[in-house]
Formats: structure tokens, C-alpha cells, sequence
């Protein structure tokens, strides 16, 4: 049984981690608001991008010479797994369920025998995975000091995945991020970027010309490389309002936690206290009746 | 029947603007191109320039750098990273834009394209100027 003082001391200590908790709920809010924002803003460009690719791949004349980023090497050898994390922890699965994803997705490309590498975005990732996968990863970016991230952090990650690419580093690549769905729900997705992955349409819409200016192969070699930062950059929006909704739910529970914690432990401290002064007064009755 | 369509500009972080337009003027990348409802279907890019779009009966325009070009069904889609309206474009920011493609003109390695495109960079912001 502990004594008053220490439950005292308990109840102090636990009501003050709730306020902390309490406060990064808050701040965490606040800023899901934003991200949110950010996020669903973010998605037009990055559907209608995805769009005009999916139209031009469609009226592309010559499939067998179309850029490398659009069919890829042709090869299958080497995968490049792009894991986007957080650079703060306290966010509750968030990370663990990106690097869940991840890892399975790992193991079964080493049990096809093929080559893996890996290149970490946030610092929380890389501490997950560098025990077990650390020999895998080529590459540690984090972006811890930057207060925001915009397009231009985006356009650097890309910039590192079509140097690796030009340089035939690997064959395909896989980007790992949590897609927000709402403030509870945040879901781990991969995507393949290289070679784009074209998602046909199940109803098939009647053939479009496009007029081109300049021609289609031009175009489709400038907008491929931007595709690929607008990827990152959208599933960077996607992580940042997903780390922050699921920080939040994490706060509101642990929150509510040391609220029941507290209460368990002022029942636990007013017994006892009832208990010591039961005692007294049995020991004071006792003494004065012995007189 | 109208005579509208709908034009949008959407940027990686927001849509900035999502209306109806009577008639679009853009930089295109080989010219200028206006652009009025029932054009054909089209997909081009965007030198530095300036996209004039009629709103209203009143003409809005914006300065951009780059971005791609979508018209499809009487919709104009422009996915630009680098709009800005032109009444937000401070005077400050256009000089350092300036002084900055200047130099990038001064390099003696660059390539033809963006020679290109940096001297229409240049060529616009001195007209704003």
C-alpha cells in the first residue's frame, strides 16, 4: 500500500502530464486544420495531373519509344521503396503503420530474390527501420528544421529519385505515405510512381484527340519528371494532415487516460486518508477507554 | 446559347481561381493562344507570360513561368506552380526576378531552352516594370 505522500506525489505527476497532453491535442487541432486545408486543396492538381497523363499516355503514337519514366526500364530487378514518416513522434500509429506497410511489402520482394532499396524520408522511419533493413537504405532525408514543407522540399525528393533513376539505379519505385481520410481513420498506402501506373478507367471513355503543341513526346518528357514531385509533394500534404490527426487522437486519449487515472488514484488517496484517520480515532477511543 | 466556359487554375496548394470565362489568352509555349469556347482539344505548356482571362466583361490576369495546359469539353484546365495574380507581384519581388534571370542569361552553359524561356521571363517582368 503506498503511502499518502506517494499517492499525493502520484495524482500531482499524472495531472500534470494530462495538461501537456491536453495541450499538444490543442496544438495539434490547430494545426490539423491547416494541414487539412493544405491537403485537400493539394488534390486537385495532383488528380488532374494524374488525368492528363492518363489522357496523353492514351493518344500516344508510338508506345514503344515513349519516355522511360512511362514504361519503365523494362526490368524488375531493382525496387526503390520512397518511406514517408514523420520527424516527431508522439503521433500514435502513425508511423508504426507506414513501416508495417512497408516491411511486409519488403519481405516479399527479398523472398522473389530482388534487389531492395530504400530511402527514408522523416527521422521516425529511419528509426524504425534501420535495425532490421538498415543495410537496404541508400538514402536518410529529413526535413525536421523546415517549419512547412512546400513544394520545393517536394521537388528535391524528386530530383533525388530521377538522378537514382537516370543513373538505372533501379527499376521501379514505390512511395509509402498515410493517406488522410478523416481525423480518425488515416490509411497506409503505396504507390508506384516509376513507371507511372496507369489506372484505366472501367468505363471506357470514346476516344479523345488532343491537339499537341508542342508534339506528344515533348510534352510527355516534361511533364513525366514533374509528375513525380507532384506525387511526392501530395503525399507529403497527405502525411502532414495525417500525422496531425493522428496525433491528436492519440492525444485525446492519453488525455482521457490520465483522467481516469486520476480519479482511480483520488478514490485510492481519500480511502486511505479515511483509513488513517479511522485508525486514529480507534487508537484515541482505545487509549481513553483503557483509562 | 452562351458563349462561356469554364476556366480553372490550380496550383499545388490551392485553386486560384474556378469560374466562367468568355475568352482566355495564354503564353503557350510556341505563342500566344487565346482560346474561346468550343476550342478543339488541346494539351500545351506555358512559357513566362501573361495568362489574360475576360471575367465579366473585366480582364483579369495573372503572371506565371510555367504549367501545363488542358482543354477538354469547353473546360480549361491550367496546372500552373507558378501564378501569381498580377496586382500581388510586388515591385521588390520584380526586380530581384530580374536581376536574377540576368544573370542566369550571363552564363555562358546554358542551354537553348532555357535561354528561351529565361529571356521571355525577362522580357515580361520589364513590361510590368
Amino acid at each position: 500500500m503506498p503511502s499518502l505522500d506517494d499517492l499525493r506525489k502520484r495524482i500531482v505527476s499524472v495531472k500534470s502530464t494530462q495538461k501537456i497532453t491536453k495541450a499538444m491535442k490543442m496544438v495539434a487541432a490547430a494545426k490539423l486544420k491547416k494541414a487539412q486545408e493544405s491537403a485537400e486543396k493539394g488534390r486537385p492538381y495532383s488528380e488532374k495531373m494524374q488525368s492528363i497523363i492518363l489522357n496523353l499516355t492514351e493518344s500516344i503514337s508510338d508506345p514503344q519509344n515513349a519516355p522511360k519514366l512511362l514504361i519503365g526500364s523494362g526490368k524488375d530487378h531493382i525496387h526503390l521503396c520512397v518511406i514517408m514518416t514523420s520527424d516527431r513522434g508522439l503521433c500514435g500509429g502513425f508511423n508504426s503503420n507506414i513501416c508495417r506497410l512497408a516491411k511486409k511489402y519488403f519481405e516479399k520482394i527479398l523472398k522473389e530474390r530482388k534487389n531492395l532499396k530504400i530511402i527514408t524520408v522523416g527521422s521516425k522511419g529511419h528509426d524504425q527501420l534501420k535495425r532490421e533493413y538498415g543495410k537496404y537504405i541508400i538514402k536518410k532525408l529529413s526535413f525536421k528544421n523546415k517549419k512547412k514543407i512546400s513544394f520545393v522540399e517536394a521537388d528535391e525528393v524528386g530530383k533525388i529519385i530521377l538522378d537514382l533513376f537516370d543513373k538505372n539505379e533501379f527499376d521501379k519505385c514505390i512511395l509509402f505515405f498515410n493517406n488522410f481520410k478523416n481525423i480518425m481513420t488515416q490509411i497506409p498506402e503505396a504507390q508506384q510512381i516509376i513507371p507511372t501506373e496507369v489506372k484505366k478507367n472501367s468505363k471506357k471513355n470514346e476516344e479523345i484527340f488532343y491537339e499537341f503543341e508542342p508534339d506528344e513526346d515533348e510534352i510527355l518528357e516534361d511533364l513525366l519528371p514533374k509528375n513525380i514531385s507532384i506525387q511526392v509533394f501530395k503525399a507529403f500534404l497527405e502525411n502532414s494532415a495525417s500525422e496531425q490527426g493522428s496525433r491528436m487522437t492519440a492525444m485525446d486519449s492519453a488525455t482521457r487516460n490520465a483522467g481516469d487515472l486520476v480519479n482511480k488514484l483520488t478514490i485510492n488517496y481519500n480511502r486511505s486518508r479515511q483509513a488513517v484517520i479511522t485508525k486514529e480515532l480507534i487508537e484515541i477511543i482505545s487509549g481513553a477507554e483503557s483509562l | 446559347m452562351s458563349e462561356k466556359f469554364n476556366l480553372e487554375i490550380i496550383s499545388p496548394d490551392q485553386t486560384l481561381i474556378n469560374t466562367e470565362v468568355k475568352q482566355v489568352t495564354i503564353p503557350a509555349y510556341e505563342g500566344l493562344m487565346t482560346i474561346l469556347k468550343d476550342h478543339i482539344s488541346l494539351i500545351t505548356f506555358l512559357r513566362p507570360g501573361f495568362i489574360e482571362a475576360e471575367i465579366e466583361n473585366k480582364i483579369e490576369k495573372f503572371y506565371t513561368e510555367d504549367g501545363t495546359v488542358e482543354f477538354l469539353n469547353n473546360k480549361l484546365l491550367i496546372l500552373t506552380s507558378s501564378t501569381i495574380k498580377l496586382e500581388e507581384l510586388t515591385k521588390e519581388n520584380i526586380v530581384k526576378m530580374i536581376d536574377e534571370s540576368k544573370v542566369l542569361l550571363q552564363n555562358s552553359e546554358i542551354k537553348d531552352k532555357e535561354k528561351y524561356i529565361t529571356n521571355h521571363k525577362l522580357e515580361t517582368l520589364q513590361q510590368i516594370s
